[in-house]
């Protein structure tokens, strides 16, 4: 089987939300939901020194992240219909339609909040790696539409040969939880899984 | 047929079963990975058990016209005449050189905006009293017959200085909205303006440096050693695939330049590129300046063979003669032998600025001794009460370093680039005017113009305004409130329409200055029309987008072309106005125009095919003032000396005698000034934060401002430092009040550690939301409820970054 994934350039990406936006027009997604999310992650204090002067550590940086199509979904594990399988060809983790009842598990589960209950369809929704695209020969949208050239999208096999095998970073779960198909290179002020200097900074504009 | 008649007959909705259908179901994934139907085809949806026929879909080229100071470009995905999605350019293979034109999260939610339910669609009249925001749709006839009445009427009473074109830039597109100028140039002209809101202090401070303001292409840090970015947040303002933030990645990933990053709030700039992050007090970036300078001069790290050889005033080596001696010069200044006697020590500036000693002597050694460095400073430092003083002091940095005119180094400017060798623009005949007013005084001179004078207001051109604005001609802009300060003042004036007597406004939406309109007219976008569009900054690749109307005109919108020349028509100046051209004519004349200064590009019918017009520097890169440092004796500056003025006897000879308000400050020397409502301001006691905007990576200005899911990507939240917050019990989330003499903004707080203490922050260009008969309680976010309109004292221009506020919960 071929698995497909994601590379995400942490040097790179500038939180610019392009890639959101990108995803949100093809797919012609309501207000309330991203198929796409850029987290921001930071922390920092700040001391003052005898003269007044202001010291701080202070860091953030973004964290671009959809549905990493993991080898081990847990999303498919919990789901209570059966309705979330892997694509054999492609590795995509998809949900039917037919069988899905919109309860919301695979939502709950998900470490990195890809799935989403499309409400007036009571259907899960999310990101299918553009499927369509993909199959054109494109790029998924979202890596196509990057500014900065900070995803990139191909077999995870080669993605790992280039960019190496980092698949965690602040504020995202081990790798080890559901072993998401994504590199990630990490930022300049990148923070490992389980760092407690920052946090996410960002909540209101995850949706 | 006329326009309106094809538009009557344009308006249409989605077929039932087009292709959006086939987008839902792949959202929801009834078709397995590279299984669904073909794009552009519609799935088949079973459970409506329609027979739903395939949709043709065709792709069309635009750009994104806002104004940014970048530009991209945009393929319209559109169906039925209805645009289902946009993609941006993905042609070619995407090599640095010949890239992608790649547009930002702004561009790529344009269908949201052109398909809006709330556009204008209709011509209107106001009915209500001026900002109530009440209108009656009335037909263009009416409109055209008011418009070129009034037009007349104001002309035949107060003459065309009364006339005004308001400052607009909602609208970027060189086929477009230069025909208002066209017009209004052929019936005598309008009072004229200089500067913008944007970069008027830098724009009008640095010529006195360096005879004009220039930079380095920022693709040129592919070549420094060490890049500081003095309030430049490109990532954040300029996110284009083809602009800066694209040109200072790729550079900055080739030279491995150090980066630092001087700000009040740690930018997105800061978070991508920083290797170290100054966050320094808003307002005093010239005293960081002094203090570099007077390490690298007690310290002997300047360039003294450029100095000698290029400059005038950094000594009294190169003193003007009747300047020697009297301590006048930068270097007397800065040591302490000048006026105030004062070193300016990194521990004098510490005080100032709130950075550490032993940062800004580490600062000032790095900038000095890494060569080439490039200083590039952003338009935040300099829109405000000191940014005159502070535009020209950052360059010293450059200066003392002799990092001016080298590949790798900069001028100390703000971007600059490459650009075409030609510029396509409506021809138009000269404004016969001859006075000018600054951009930001308009609201001055609808109010008292009478008395407004060279000395007291910065008119140029005569002595004194002779009379006050009476009409206002407005293309796609929100200046008349939104983006200019103290809305409730501009309110005041603009509520009167005894004063101003006639405002006509184009726009897309019932924006907040549309408000203010008598008659407001329906707009289409640009890429609903022919059009063409310029890079601006794009490093060293400069580049034209055109296209052809994306879809027919639908409701009632016009071009603003057909609305004049149908003004021009009851002015009977329409065979002037038109030559016969209509909007499809006049891209292809403007083009074709183009070829005078630009013999090698492709023919019209070529450029309409290819869409995308690319031109790659000749030199490699653009370096500001190379000519200058390579010979200055056949290449001097526009200067009065030819050289770099440090000391600028010109500007204080322009300025002898001026009247300067108690407060304001001009110095021969680019060196620090205290400003008015800065960190320092009595005023502190009653509102002891200062409050700086910043340019919102979620809109251009208020451009996109409406966009829900632009809202909701990037609300509009107030920065605060969780030390201020803590200390009024504010908890990240919380709505609070920001209050000052001129106004009041609820909004929510970020409580973030990304922004210095003492200081908060504010994306600009939030639609202002007050019921202005009411409380004007601004509950929309819009910092100019909080900004003021008092001018800085040389360019007349937009403080508005110096606000001091109080916040509290709301």
């Amino acid at each position: 089987m071929t698995q497909y994934g994601f590379h995400f350039n942490g040097q790179r990406c500038t939180g610019c939300k392009a890639c959101v936006m990108a995803c949100k027009d093809k797919n012609d997604l309501s207000e309330d939901i991203n198929f796409r999310n850029v987290h921001e992650y930071g922390g920092g204090t700040w001391t003052q020194d005898e003269a007044g002067c202001w010291v701080s550590d202070a860091f953030a940086y973004p964290v671009s992240i959809a549905c990493n199509h993991c080898a081990k979904p847990i999303c498919m594990a919990n789901c209570p219909q059966g309705a979330i399988s892997k694509d054999d060809e492609t590795g995509q983790v998809w949900s039917d339609p037919e069988k899905c009842i919109g309860c919301g598990t695979c939502m709950n589960s998900c470490p990195y909040g890809a799935p989403k209950v499309d409400m007036e369809q009571m259907k899960s929704v999310k990101c299918d790696m553009c499927a369509d695209q993909v199959k054109e020969g494109n790029l998924p949208i979202c890596v196509a539409a990057c500014p900065r050239r900070a995803l990139d999208f191909g077999e995870i096999e080669e993605l790992r040969a280039t960019y190496g095998d980092v698949a965690e970073i602040a504020p995202l779960p081990a790798a080890s939880e559901t072993e998401p198909c994504l590199v990630i290179t990490m930022p300049r002020n990148g923070k490992p899984v389980g760092d407690t200097t920052g946090a996410a900074l960002n909540e209101r504009e995850i949706l | 047929m006329t326009n309106s008649e094809k538009s009557a007959l344009s308006r249409r909705t989605f077929v039932k079963g087009s292709a959006l259908a086939g987008l839902g179901a792949a959202a929801l994934g009834t078709t397995s990975l590279f299984g669904c139907a073909p794009s552009g085809k519609s799935e088949d949806l079973a459970e409506t058990g329609e027979e739903i026929q395939p949709v043709e879909e065709k792709i069309c080229w635009g750009h994104c016209s806002v104004n940014c100071e970048t530009r991209c470009a945009l393929r319209f995905h559109v169906v039925d005449d209805e645009v289902k999605w946009v993609e941006t350019d993905n042609t070619g293979n995407d090599e640095y050189g010949a890239h992608q034109l790649r547009a930002c999260q702004r561009g790529r939610s344009i269908r949201r905006w052109i398909n809006h339910p709330d556009r204008l669609k209709a011509p209107m009249k106001r009915v209500g009293t001026r900002g109530e925001g009440k209108f009656e749709e009335i037909s263009w006839d009416e409109a055209i017959d008011t418009i070129a009445s009034e037009y007349q009427r104001i002309l035949d009473t107060y003459g065309p200085e009364a006339v005004y074109c308001h400052y607009a830039t909602g609208v970027n597109a060189g086929n477009i909205g230069g025909f208002l100028s066209r017009l209004v140039n052929m019936n005598g002209g309008s009072l004229r303006r200089y500067g913008s809101y944007s970069s008027a202090q830098i724009s009008q401070a640095l010529p006195w440096l360096y005879g004009g303001r220039a930079a380095n292409g920022n693709s040129d840090v592919a070549n420094s050693k060490l890049v500081v970015l003095w309030g430049d947040n490109s990532c954040e303002t300029k996110q284009s695939g083809g602009g800066p933030t694209y040109h200072y990645m790729e550079g900055l990933e080739k030279s491995g330049a150090k980066v630092i990053v001087i700000d009040p709030r740690y930018s997105d700039t800061a978070a991508a590129h920083a290797d170290q992050w100054i966050p320094i007090r808003p307002g005093t970036d010239a005293a960081l300046v002094d203090a570099c300078a007077y390490v690298m001069i007690t310290e002997d790290l300047v360039n003294h063979d450029f100095l000698e050889k290029y400059c005038i005033g950094f000594d009294d080596s190169t003193m003007p003669e009747d300047k020697k001696g009297k301590g006048l010069s930068y270097s007397d200044y800065i040591t302490g032998k000048g006026e105030d006697k004062t070193p300016k020590t990194p521990e004098w500036a510490s005080a100032i600025t709130l950075i550490p000693a032993d940062v800004i002597t580490q600062l000032a050694r790095d900038i000095a001794t890494t060569k080439p460095c490039a200083i590039y400073q952003g338009k935040g430092p300099q829109r405000r009460g000191n940014g005159e003083q502070t535009a020209r002091a950052i360059c010293m940095m450059a200066v003392l370093t002799g990092n001016v005119g080298i590949n790798g180094g900069n001028t100390g400017s703000d971007l600059d680039s490459f650009y075409m060798p030609a510029s396509y623009g409506v021809p138009s005949d000269d404004n016969p005017v001859e006075v000018s007013i600054a951009t930001f005084t308009w609201t001055d001179a609808i109010d008292h113009g009478e008395q407004m004078t060279a000395t007291k207001d910065g008119v140029r051109g005569a002595d004194k305004l002779n009379v006050p604005i009476k009409m206002i001609w407005n293309y796609a802009g929100n200046c008349l409130t939104n983006q200019h300060g103290d809305i409730n003042h501009a309110h005041e004036i603009l509520a009167d329409d005894t004063k101003c007597e006639f405002i006509v406004l184009w726009d897309t939406f019932l924006t907040d200055s549309a408000k203010y309109a008598d008659i407001l007219l329906p707009d289409l976008m640009p890429v609903e029309q022919p059009n063409i569009v310029q890079s601006e900054y794009s490093g060293n690749v400069a580049y034209a987008i055109a296209g052809d109307a994306i879809t027919s005109p639908k409701f009632e919108r016009r071009t603003l072309y057909s609305v004049l020349s149908d003004v021009a028509d009851k002015l009977g100046q329409k065979e002037a106005f038109t030559e016969g051209r209509d909007e499809m004519g006049w891209l292809q004349y403007i083009y074709e125009a183009g070829a005078a200064d630009d013999p090698d590009q492709p023919s019209f019918e070529q450029l309409m095919e290819q869409h995308i017009y690319m031109v790659t520097c000749p030199d490699g890169e653009h370096v500001a003032f190379k000519d200058f440092r390579d010979d200055p004796e056949a290449n001097p500056l526009d200067t009065p000396s030819g050289k770099i003025e440090i000391y600028s006897q010109a500007l204080m000879d322009a300025v002898a005698d001026w009247e300067l308000p108690e407060g304001d400050f001009i110095h021969a020397l680019p060196v620090y000034c205290p400003e008015v409502e800065g960190y320092d301001d009595p005023l502190t006691e009653k509102y002891p934060l200062q409050l700086t905007g910043f340019h919102y990576k979620g809109r251009t200005h208020s451009s996109y401002g409406c966009i829900e899911v632009l809202k909701k990507a990037n609300p509009q939240e107030l920065w605060i430092n969780p030390l201020d917050a803590q200390e009024r019990n504010i908890a990240d989330g919380d709505t609070v009040r920001v209050t000052n003499d001129r106004g009041i903004v609820e909004i929510v707080a970020k409580v973030t550690p990304r922004i210095i203490p003492g200081t908060v922050a504010m994306g600009q260009g939030a639609w202002h939301d007050a019921d202005m008969n009411g409380d004007k309680v601004d509950r929309g976010g819009c910092i100019n409820t909080l900004t003021s309109h008092r001018p800085s004292p040389y360019a007349k221009a937009n403080p508005q970054h110096t606000n001091l506020v109080e916040v509290a919960k709301a």
